[in-house]
């Protein structure tokens, strides 16, 4: 029954995508958002139903894998169309269908005056599809078809706009990069295959401690091959370059697939492929390192810009970094919990940041958004309970998860303690960055859109310009539209936001040390037979944690208040005397640039090298010769074509007869 | 009776079909001559089926039959369509095709 | 008694062969083609093909051949032009065909296929050849290859409809031989 209800999950958010997408010509447009947000409820409902069904199997049992049916077989290697249900994959479709069902009723208001509304739907629904695909996998190779459809999914929303020369690029670097996170998945599908003879989650990960010893190099290199995938999808160091730039799909795209779920998809993989990752302990440190670099680096760079979406997008990065340290040192139920705050209290920074965007008629440098307070309360309100939580002020939902896992470092001691300070740093970081937004946006005197908003009621009308480059837009396809939806005025993003912020705040009740520990032992029985079951951090030792989170969380939120309310001229003070820094943040480290020289350049060099010799001289040479014959050969038998239907009978008879005549030869 | 006696008239009436076929000019006639050489095919068929004791193969002269049907009608469909169009009753005519 | 059967069978199947060939009018050929059918039906039966004779005789001699009896009532009887563009292959043609004939019965006769050389099991099946026994086959085994067929006659009778349906515009202004060729 638990399986039925799986696939119920995958049914219907393809079934949404297909009508959408099928019927634009005939179904009105708020039409198209209802089905939707049905399906994806839908699928919402029947996720819980399998959690019911899950939950009424005995601790041991408890994970089902279902197959549809053969998707190939070729010479002993079959692969089944199969998914495979557990408490992680549960609690994976449960995160993705819940928050996606919130953006879906954002988006039903947001994108209202969109000239693509059935599309959005339908990329939307589809996304949803994609990732429950990747979610509920029951082998690799399901595992790469569903990560390919997120990718594709991610593509297609983020150059939505597709007049925006800015937004089709973007997309196609976050393709790229993607694509050679795939590639990495591949080789590991391969060499996983080579070395086990199976694909299937449940055969692979039984036979893998018989086949490898700890640390053999080729468990290392799956593991390895692996983490290029994580890193790619989560956009990881130095895959990140990606995810500032797909901000240039509409925010609920921001909020859904590059901040709740898509992204996160390389922390699943790693809790998913454990088995794998405690035989590599080294790979699995190295996940945890590069998460670490990451959460630094994205963390100093998001002080730095000034672009709110893409403030929220580095600490979408920094944040997934945490996690990926969670997953890299063993701490899986921790690195899953706080997927899942993050999931919604960073949908509701974007939804929020979406909300102001569009009072600021598409503007989205937050130097020129000034006092919002009054202008928009709800608004200001969420986008308080999202920064509160992110940068993890007690009792939020951010306290308890992004805790535990720094906790969770120093508890393993050793090399991590490193990581542990690394991440109380990030932590500080984490809580300046997100109340420079709050100090930077909320008070002070209006700034003239607010000002209006204030005045007249309603939002202002800017010119189309593109905020990225101050291009005027195309407006006859792939626009925004001429209006703009707030918070405070469109009921389906007041109610979304309103269920992330209530979640947002008390979400991190399910897990509170030594009271509810509802997370861990939901995800105990696929972790089970994990080394480090067994290992966490004792209730002491684990409120000692919480309150370090919750003085360096204060200490940052003061430092940010400091900076930004009491002396608005020190960050131009540290600006001036530290220019270097500063000009190493904010052109993002030049993660774009170094790639460019390390990679792009000399692919492009080879490129016009190939152009030049092989293009004109061996290609060209060829198909001009093969013409060439082509034409000679024509102009000899064209006397055959008389255009006689008796006579190509009589041709064709003696084709016949050669061939019998042959055949009598041989036969003699 | 043995079964290369059939297969030899089906071999005789498959060769009038074909000189029917490469001689006439009249596209009615062509038409009616292919159907001879199918027909010719349909009874090597059957002396097959006879010969190895199998239905199959009669089975497969039904879908001769079928196919013979559908060429009947779309030829002369083609012969209908000429005819309209004033066109001479003569294959000879249609060379359009020539190179 | 069975040789008597087939040599009159074979005699009337090729002599009405030769007819449809050697005729001069379509009409008179179509005719020969009956005579032909009917024969051939004959020697279905002693090749134990009850069904197919029935069917060969039915849809074939009844009503395919009315068709060819309309078109060419409605054509009309032309005589075969006197320019003949290509008289060369009125030789060659028959030769060549003539060969493949020889070629043919060498393989049938002449050579060692010994195969060939049988008069078939006698212990055939009772039914053997009847409508039961070749529907249950075409409905169990090779139902697939049915419902191919019975589409292909579809789509014939749609592209005849087309083929020589009316068009609207005046048949006088197409170029000669425009489409239909």
């Amino acid at each position: 029954m638990t399986a039925t209800w799986a696939w119920l999950v995958l049914l219907f958010p393809l079934l949404g995508s297909m009508t959408i997408g099928l019927t634009f010509r005939v179904l009105p447009e708020r039409t198209a958002g209802l089905v939707g947000i049905a399906a994806i409820v839908a699928a919402f409902v029947c996720g819980i139903l399998a959690l019911i069904g899950l939950q009424g199997e005995p601790h041991e049992s408890r994970h089902v894998a279902s197959s549809l049916w053969e998707y190939a077989s070729v010479g002993g290697f079959t692969i089944d169309l199969g998914i495979y249900v557990d408490p992680l994959s549960i609690f994976m479709v449960l995160v993705v269908t819940g928050v996606s069902s919130l953006i879906h009723i954002y988006s039903y208001s947001y994108m209202k005056s969109d000239q693509g509304y059935h599309r959005f739907f339908s990329y939307l629904n589809f996304f949803v599809f994609s990732m429950l695909v990747l979610v509920l996998a029951g082998n690799f190779i399901m595992l790469i078809v569903g990560w390919a459809l997120v990718g594709f999914a991610s593509y297609a929303l983020i150059s939505y706009w597709y007049r925006r020369n800015t937004a089709t690029k973007a997309g196609m670097k976050a393709f790229v990069i993607n694509v050679v996170g795939d590639i990495g998945l591949y080789i590991a599908a391969i060499l996983i295959f080579k070395n086990l003879g199976s694909v299937d989650y449940t055969a692979v990960f039984e036979k893998a401690p018989e086949v490898f010893s700890v640390n053999e190099w080729e468990i290392v290199a799956i593991c390895l091959c692996l983490l290029v995938g994580a890193f790619a999808k989560s956009a990881q160091m130095p895959f990140h370059t990606w995810l500032a730039d797909a901000m240039e799909g509409p925010t609920p795209v921001s909020s859904l697939i590059h901040a709740a779920t898509m992204v996160t998809a390389g922390v699943y993989l790693i809790a998913r492929c454990f088995p794998l990752f405690e035989l590599a302990p080294t790979a699995a440190d190295i996940a945890a390192w590069v998460g670490l670099a990451t959460l630094l680096i994205a963390g100093t760079i998001a002080i730095a810009v000034t672009d709110l979406k893409r403030i929220i997008a580095y600490s979408t990065m920094s944040q997934i970094g945490y996690m990926f340290v969670a997953v890299g040192i063993g701490g899986y139920s921790a690195g899953m919990f706080h997927l899942m705050t993050h999931a919604f209290f960073k949908a509701l920074l974007f939804m929020a940041a979406g909300s102001i965007i569009s009072a600021m008629a598409n503007m989205q440098d937050i130097d020129k958004m000034k006092g919002f307070r009054k202008a928009m309360p709800f608004t200001a309100a969420m986008l308080i309970i999202g920064a509160l939580a992110l940068s993890g002020f007690p009792g939020t939902s951010g306290w308890f998860s992004k805790d535990e896992i720094i906790d969770f470092a120093h508890f393993r001691g050793g090399m991590y303690d490193w990581m542990w300070i690394g991440m109380l740093i990030g932590a500080f970081m984490t809580a300046i960055y997100s109340f420079r937004i709050i100090f930077r946006i909320l008070p002070g005197p209006a700034c003239k859109e607010a000002e209006y908003l204030e005045q007249h009621g309603h939002v202002i009308h800017g010119e189309p310009k593109n905020p990225a480059t101050g291009q005027l837009e195309d407006t006859e396809v792939g626009y925004p539209g001429e209006e703009h939806h707030i918070a405070e005025q469109a009921g389906g993003m007041k109610f979304a936001m309103g269920v992330l912020g209530v979640l947002a705040l008390i979400g991190g009740l399910v897990q509170i040390p030594g009271v509810s520990e509802v997370i861990t032992h939901f995800l105990e029985p696929t972790f089970e037979d994990s080394i480090y079951a067994g290992m966490h951090p004792s209730v002491s030792q684990a409120w000692t944690g919480l309150a370090e989170g919750a003085l360096i969380s204060i200490a940052g939120i003061a430092t940010a208040w400091l900076l930004y309310i009491k002396r608005p001229d020190l960050p131009a003070r540290f600006r001036s005397r530290f220019s270097a820094v500063y000009t190493l943040c904010v052109n993002k480290w030049y993660g774009d640039q170094v790639i460019d020289f390390l990679i792009v350049n000399p692919v492009k060099a080879f490129g016009r090298f190939c152009n030049g010799v092989f293009e004109r001289g061996v290609i060209n040479g060829a198909t001009a010769g093969v013409a060439g014959i082509t034409r000679s050969a024509g102009a000899a038998v064209r006397d055959m074509q008389s255009g006689l239907l008796r006579g190509y009978a009589v041709l064709m008879l003696f084709g016949i007869l050669a061939i019998v005549v042959y055949f009598l030869i041989r036969s003699i | 009776m043995n079964i290369e006696w059939f297969l030899v008239l089906s071999a005789l009436l498959f060769t009038v079909g074909l000189i029917g076929v490469i001689v006439r000019r009249n596209p009615v006639v062509i038409l009616l001559c292919l159907e001879l050489m199918l027909s010719a095919g349909a009874l090597a068929l059957l002396a097959f089926s006879r010969m190895l004791g199998n239905q199959d193969g009669q089975v497969f002269v039904l879908i001769v039959l079928v196919v013979a049907a559908c060429e009947v009608v779309v030829g002369l469909g083609l012969v209908v369509a000429m005819y309209r169009r004033r066109l001479p009753l003569d294959v000879d005519e249609m060379k359009e095709l020539k190179g | 008694m069975e040789q008597i059967a087939f040599f009159c069978g074979a005699i009337g199947a090729l002599g009405g062969a030769i007819a449809v060939v050697a005729l001069k009018n379509p009409f008179y050929s179509v005719l020969a083609l009956v005579i032909h059918l009917v024969f051939l039906a004959g020697i279905f039966l002693l090749l134990m093909a009850q069904f197919l004779a029935a069917a060969l005789i039915v849809v074939y001699a009844g009503a395919v051949m009315v068709l060819y009896v309309f078109v060419a009532a409605y054509v009309g009887g032309i005589e075969e032009p006197r320019w003949d563009s290509s008289p060369e292959l009125k030789l060659i043609g028959p030769i060549a065909a003539i060969a493949l004939f020889v070629a043919i019965s060498i393989a049938i006769v002449g050579s060692g296929l010994s195969a060939l050389s049988t008069t078939g099991p006698d212990d055939i099946p009772a039914g053997f050849g009847t409508p039961e026994a070749v529907g249950h086959l075409m409905m169990e085994d090779f139902l697939i290859a049915f419902e191919a067929a019975s589409i292909l006659l579809l789509l014939a009778a749609v592209a005849a409809i087309v083929l020589a349906g009316r068009r609207r515009e005046d048949p006088n202004k197409l170029p000669k031989g425009g489409e239909s060729s």
